[in-house]
């Protein structure tokens, strides 16, 4: 023991010298040659029945954020039997694995690395909590399988490389969106900002609307902040009122929103809350009430859109599973569509193909807006600000990028 | 009160006593290497042996604190979150740096295994802080502290930039393997053994089973009890550094409370004390849902069934769960080792089993 010490310092000493940059980033051998087993692998690791193309999606079904999942799902399903009804791709009938990731990012990483090597899916549909996305893009990047994201908003999630796409715009734009909204439809001077601090999301929304809000001339009274799952917001509320605003900046999501208005009406606060695409499901009106009426939220789509493309969607969805199409649904669906018209203009089936032919995207005709992909491989689209009143949803404003 | 098994007395080996330490890694390094080539080209295979081993490094620690010494901690994950966001930050921070003299890929595993240990000592560091006050008492003191040290560590992981705050880090270099994390569960595996047969293992053993008699037979309770939890929160730290290193993303939803209670029912459900037992449940328990999902897909291919069915793996976890504990309430193996137990479920010649 007593010569084990001034060995380990001096082999410390040892390494401490003979740091040095490496001359080349030491990831891209390993990498590559992951990457090039995967390509090798796609082609030949057609799924075992030669007749059906396997498309794979991994989605928080159970957990906090279980009815995105389940309704990106829904929209994902939609478009496969649509065009399977039309007669597949290359001949091929199209078929969907999808795995539960718990809204956990391990289990993300697993269920991606699962359909890509056991279940050998010619493409992987993401989900929607950004921090998952991001789990899968690493696996899918790695191995070469071409990943669209459907609603992930972050925009390190396309950062990943150039085998990772998405079809919705990025959390700056939607921050962007709503300060334009409120400084010049709503003509409002001064707005608080209520974030959740656990969500990657809500903080990336916070930060970019306080700073284009501030920019466009407004003011910003107040930011506080809770933790999603939190049930008492009337302290932060509190907080907010002494700061007089006009307006609350809250975008979280939906289960904690209804009660953040419920609880904002009993401190006093009158005003109008603000929110993003968080906001987005049938449940905010079940928690809200009457305390949410008034209440603006930028989003992807409105169904109260007349393009007949967006009501025969409408309608089809509530004919397939009895409830009105919410964004992610709308999201899923396009997603799905921009891969099944990728996978017919790819000229085979292997990563690097269908990864061309997913970049290729331009002016596809979603029903959540036209999707043009950009070099990024975001989606630059517009938005719509949706107001609320009785109960639903009505269509305010479409903002364009 | 059960006696655990004593490894046979060290006099009689022919092993010379300089290498009796090191005989057993010894004896590991070359079926590693072996397990390494056949890990090579099967990727999920990794992946899932890795999850299923940090699960086995965190359960067998634990039984260190919970099995062996009779304490009760619920803050496991906390130790794991301080292990793989301090080994992350490192090994972000040191990924374009090589040691000269080396070839890359060696000097990336030189780099591991110091971001690991390194995660390690900053946990059994939180373990010693949160270890020494609350130790000092007696019942359910520490499962209070290291229920908050847990949710504390959580918040201010979520709060902090420099950890990615809620979206997580990411981009940490994914340089460990299934090798390397099976070296660690190794390791601790044998530092748990050798504790429970040592006699600070006896010590331990006494204090689980009576801590005033223990005190009164002349045994350092606190001392004791302290330096189990400081092992044990060590090797939770190196399991959430090897975590980090093969999940792309680490983020706070990782180490949550439910992250803490998944490894005390692994624990509980091996046997409280019993070092195979909790081997075996963690196993178990982290490749029952994956099983799941493969005979589910088996039942109903790409049918609707199968996917609708992906949902309720956790209830069916769930419901498994409570009828083994029904079924075995002290746990798989109580408080003894596979070994004590399997020749009484599998009848075969006695021989050599003393």
């Amino acid at each position: 023991m007593r010569r084990l010490a001034p060995m380990l310092l001096a082999a410390l000493a040892v390494m401490v010298a003979a740091c040095e940059k490496k001359t080349q980033p030491a990831p891209s051998g390993e990498g590559g040659t992951q990457a090039a087993q995967g390509q090798g692998a796609a082609p030949g690791g057609a799924p075992a029945d030669a007749n059906t193309i396997l498309l794979g999606q991994v989605g928080s079904l159970t957990g906090g954020q279980a009815t995105f999942g389940i309704s990106t799902r829904n929209g994902i399903e939609l478009a496969l039997k649509e065009a399977n009804a039309a007669g597949g791709v290359k001949g091929k009938k199209l078929s969907i694995r999808v795995y539960d990731n718990q809204s956990k990012p391990e289990e993300a990483a697993q269920a991606a690395t699962r359909l890509i090597t056991q279940d050998k899916v010619a493409l992987i549909l993401g989900d929607v909590a950004s921090s998952n996305s991001l789990a899968m893009a690493e696996k899918a990047q790695a191995a070469g399988v071409p990943m669209i994201t459907p609603s992930s908003t972050n925009p390190t999630v396309t950062d990943k490389g150039d085998y990772i796409f998405r079809v919705c715009f990025i959390d700056p734009f939607q921050g962007f969106v709503m300060a334009k909204f409120a400084r010049e439809n709503l003509k409002l001077n001064t707005v608080a900002v209520l974030q959740d601090n656990k969500s990657a999301y809500s903080i990336g929304l916070a930060d970019v609307f306080t700073r284009k809000f501030t920019e466009m001339g407004g003011k910003v009274t107040a930011v506080e902040s809770y933790s999603q799952g939190d049930t008492d917001y009337r302290a932060q509320l509190t907080a907010i009122r002494k700061s007089q605003p006009e307006g609350i900046y809250v975008p979280g999501y939906y289960s904690e929103v209804g009660i953040i208005a419920r609880q904002a009406r009993e401190v006093g606060l009158k005003v109008p809350l603000m929110g993003g695409d968080g906001w987005d499901s049938e449940k905010l009106f079940e928690l809200g009430g009457s305390a949410i009426e008034g209440s603006y939220f930028s989003n992807h789509y409105s169904p109260d859109n007349p393009d007949p493309r967006v009501q025969k969607f409408i309608a089809d969805y509530k004919a397939a599973y009895g409830a009105v199409p919410d964004a992610l649904a709308a999201l899923g669906y396009d997603s799905a569509r921009v891969a099944v018209s990728a996978l017919e203009r790819a000229k085979d089936l292997s990563g690097p193909s269908v990864r061309d032919a997913i970049a290729q995207t331009k002016d596809f005709p979603g029903v959540a807006g036209t999707v043009t992909l950009d070099a990024q491989r975001n989606a630059v689209k517009s938005a719509v600000v949706l107001k609320v009143e009785d109960g639903k949803t009505q269509y305010v404003t479409t903002i364009n990028p | 009160m059960e006696t655990p098994a004593i490894p046979a007395p060290e006099a009689r080996s022919a092993v010379p006593a300089s290498l009796r330490g090191l005989l057993p890694v010894l004896l590991a390094l070359p079926v590693l290497a072996l397990f390494q080539g056949l890990m090579s080209d099967a990727p999920f295979a990794s992946y899932l042996l890795s999850v299923v081993g940090v699960n086995i490094i965190l359960a067998v620690s634990l039984n260190i604190v919970n099995g062996m010494t009779g304490q009760f901690s619920i803050g496991h994950a906390g130790f794991m979150a301080v292990g793989a966001y301090i080994s992350g930050v490192l090994s972000l921070n040191f990924k374009d740096v090589a040691l000269s003299f080396l070839p890359v890929a060696v000097s990336d595993q030189v780099f591991f295994v110091v971001s690991l240990l390194v995660g390690g000592l900053a946990a059994a560091l939180c373990g010693f802080l949160v270890g020494l006050p609350s130790l000092r008492l007696r019942g359910d003191y520490l499962a209070i502290v290291t229920l908050g040290f847990g949710e504390i560590i959580r918040v201010v992981v979520q709060n902090t930039d420099a950890f990615g705050r809620a979206l997580g880090l990411s981009g940490i270099p994914q340089t460990s393997s299934p090798a390397m994390v099976y070296f660690f569960v190794f390791l601790t595996v044998l530092v748990a053994r050798r504790i429970t047969g040592s006699s600070h293992g006896r010590s331990l053993w006494a204090i689980r089973e009576d801590e005033v008699a223990a005190e009164a037979m002349g045994v350092d309770t606190t001392g004791y009890k302290v330096r189990a939890f400081v092992i044990s929160s060590f090797f939770a730290g190196i399991a959430g550094a090897l975590f980090a290193h093969f999940v792309p993303i680490i983020n706070p939803g990782s180490f949550t409370f439910v992250k803490s209670m998944e490894i005390v029912v692994m624990v509980v459900l091996g046997g409280l004390g019993s070092t195979t037992g909790a081997i075996v449940a963690a196993t178990f328990l982290t490749l029952l849902p994956e099983g799941m999902r493969s005979l589910f897909t088996l039942l109903g291919a790409e049918g609707s069934l199968a996917q609708k069915v992906d949902q309720i793996r956790m209830p069916v976890y769930g419901l498994l769960l409570v009828a083994l504990m029904l079924a075995r309430p002290q746990g798989l193996f109580g408080t003894k080792e596979i070994w004590d137990v399997l020749p009484r479920w599998i009848p075969r010649k006695r021989r050599g089993l003393a």
